[in-house]
């Protein structure tokens, strides 16, 4: 740690010691959150999210490919996360690093494991045929917290797919005039609360993190379920504050929903 | 494609490879089993085979990553290419990429980094056959690995996973308990300083399931301890009986 985050880093614990952060927030507050839709016409789907200053955008591309061997009955879903390098003076060109291929594995497991997509209406021919789903995160300002402004805005484009009409002609597939909404069956929701020293804080910003000793990441559904899972960072968490994270992240995520009416 | 079984656990309670759902599979440490390396460990944890070795403290490669204040701990996660059922391409695949991050980040707060400024210390996870649950096979044979080097620890790193199958809390899944199960929990932590190191989860649980499992996991972690403590003892007690003989000879 250099200096000036030592430094900062005392004065984030100071301030968390009276329940008070450098924005002014409460340990248990959200940045403003601001949603928008259906921004990319040429996207089947996608949405724009501001969490605070992080600002993430996602397209959704929906395609024809065949489907995997052992789940010849449902259809595809891919997540790719790009850290577009104007986002952060720290990101540079480049293959995918070890921190965008979590991130998007992070967002895929929150989506994949709540069964948000009802991959089985998406099979074509069985075992031949299937529509596959293109989530791409793209982060375009990083100012922290990717995992819950890339999660939110891919749930959100998702829920604003829509995808070709077609039929079936002489064994043919034919796409015919008009659209229907990809079929959604949960709404995940991510919450990450990050640990300082010994208090927990939802939805970290870059200052907050770059101090932080670990983070930890939930996605929960529709009923309250806990369906992804992902500690990150150097350090490390009492098994008690396991289970007081998981308890705010559920509480949390209620919140979001009720105010995005998922 | 081998049949998906439709039940996981019997009348009787028992799984599909005969274990009650909070028993661990055989679990066999061994330490010091790569002659070139500075410290490693061989795990054979049910199916699962998988040495990790440890290179390091040494010079950092290439230079500009090194830091002032601290070491820089560099991991590799990585499956043979026969390691499973169908052959994987020996390329990382982005699986291999986050696990290899999750596995340094479970390991990186058991190690005195700021003992070695601009050094690094390179730890390699080779999974040699997997049948579930490699990634805690893999980071408690790291573990091993980095204390049979000799670098500093503030304790042993442990980990195991717990899951849901059959509507069933269960420890320590294995290959098709994880494939056709409901979830999986893989767990780290340093017991003796009650720290989680690594937690993950996919799948889906209730809080209270969920609350079960991770105290399944980590009961489950302080067995594996033991036998890392055991492994770690067992090599110096034969590396010193052999020394001592040694002594007798030269006496004779």
């Amino acid at each position: 740690m250099s200096i000036i985050t030592k430094v900062k880093r005392k004065q984030i614990e100071q301030l968390l010691e009276k329940d008070n952060r450098l924005d002014g927030r409460g340990l248990l507050e959200h940045r403003e959150m601001k949603l928008e839709l259906g921004l990319i016409e040429r996207a089947e789907g996608s949405a724009r999210v501001l969490l605070g200053k992080t600002e993430v955008v996602v397209g959704i591309k929906v395609e024809m490919g065949e489907p995997f061997s052992d789940t010849p009955n449902e259809g595809v879903l891919t997540v790719n996360a790009e850290l577009v390098p104007f986002a952060s003076p720290n990101y540079e060109p480049g293959p995918p690093d070890e921190n965008s291929i979590e991130l998007a594995r992070v967002v895929d497991r929150g989506i994949r494991e709540s069964k948000m997509i009802d991959t089985e209406k998406l099979v074509i021919e069985p075992g031949k045929k299937v529509f596959v789903v293109f989530v791409d995160v793209y982060v375009l300002n990083y100012d922290g917290n990717l995992i819950d402004a890339s999660a939110l805005a891919a749930v959100a484009a998702l829920s604003n797919t829509k995808m070709s009409k077609y039929e079936i002609e002489e064994g043919e597939v034919k796409i015919r005039s008009g659209y229907e909404q990809l079929p959604l069956k949960k709404h995940p929701i991510t919450v990450t609360c990050a640990k300082i020293g010994n208090k927990l804080i939802v939805d970290p910003w870059v200052e907050e993190e770059q101090v932080a000793d670990a983070r930890i990441s939930f996605a929960i559904d529709d009923d309250d379920n806990i369906c992804a899972i992902q500690k990150g960072g150097r350090g490390y968490f009492e098994p008690s504050q396991v289970f007081e994270a998981a308890k705010i992240a559920k509480e949390k995520a209620k919140e979001l929903r009720k105010k995005l009416n998922w | 494609m081998n049949e998906k079984p439709e039940k996981l656990i019997d009348k009787k309670g028992l799984r599909l490879d005969g274990r009650k759902p909070d028993e661990l599979r055989p679990l066999k440490m061994e330490v010091g089993v790569i002659s070139n390396a500075n410290g490693s460990a061989y795990i054979e944890w049910g199916k699962n085979k998988v040495i990790a070795a440890v290179y390091g403290p040494r010079e950092v490669h290439p230079k500009h990553l090194a830091l002032q204040d601290r070491t820089v701990l560099k991991c590799r996660y990585h499956m043979a290419s026969f390691s499973v059922q169908e052959r994987k391409s020996p390329a990382p695949s982005r699986r291999e990429i986050e696990l290899s991050k999750v596995i340094r980040e479970s390991l990186e707060p058991a190690i005195f980094m700021e003992y070695y400024p601009r050094t690094m210390i390179d730890v390699i996870i080779e999974v040699l056959q997997a049948d579930g649950g490699t990634r805690c096979a893999g980071i408690t044979a790291a573990a091993l690995a980095l204390a049979d080097s000799g670098i500093p620890m503030r304790d042993l790193v442990a980990a195991c996973a717990a899951g849901k199958i059959d509507n069933t809390v269960v420890l320590d899944l294995f290959d098709t308990e994880d494939k056709v199960g409901s979830a999986d929990v893989p767990v780290a932590m340093m017991p003796n300083l009650n720290a989680v190191t690594l937690l993950q989860m996919d799948g889906i649980l209730t809080y209270e399931e969920f609350e079960k499992a991770v105290n399944m996991a980590m009961d489950g972690c302080k067995t594996v301890y033991a036998l890392q403590k055991e492994a770690l003892k067992t090599k110096y007690v034969t590396t010193k009986g052999e020394e001592e003989s040694k002594e007798e000879e030269v006496e004779e």
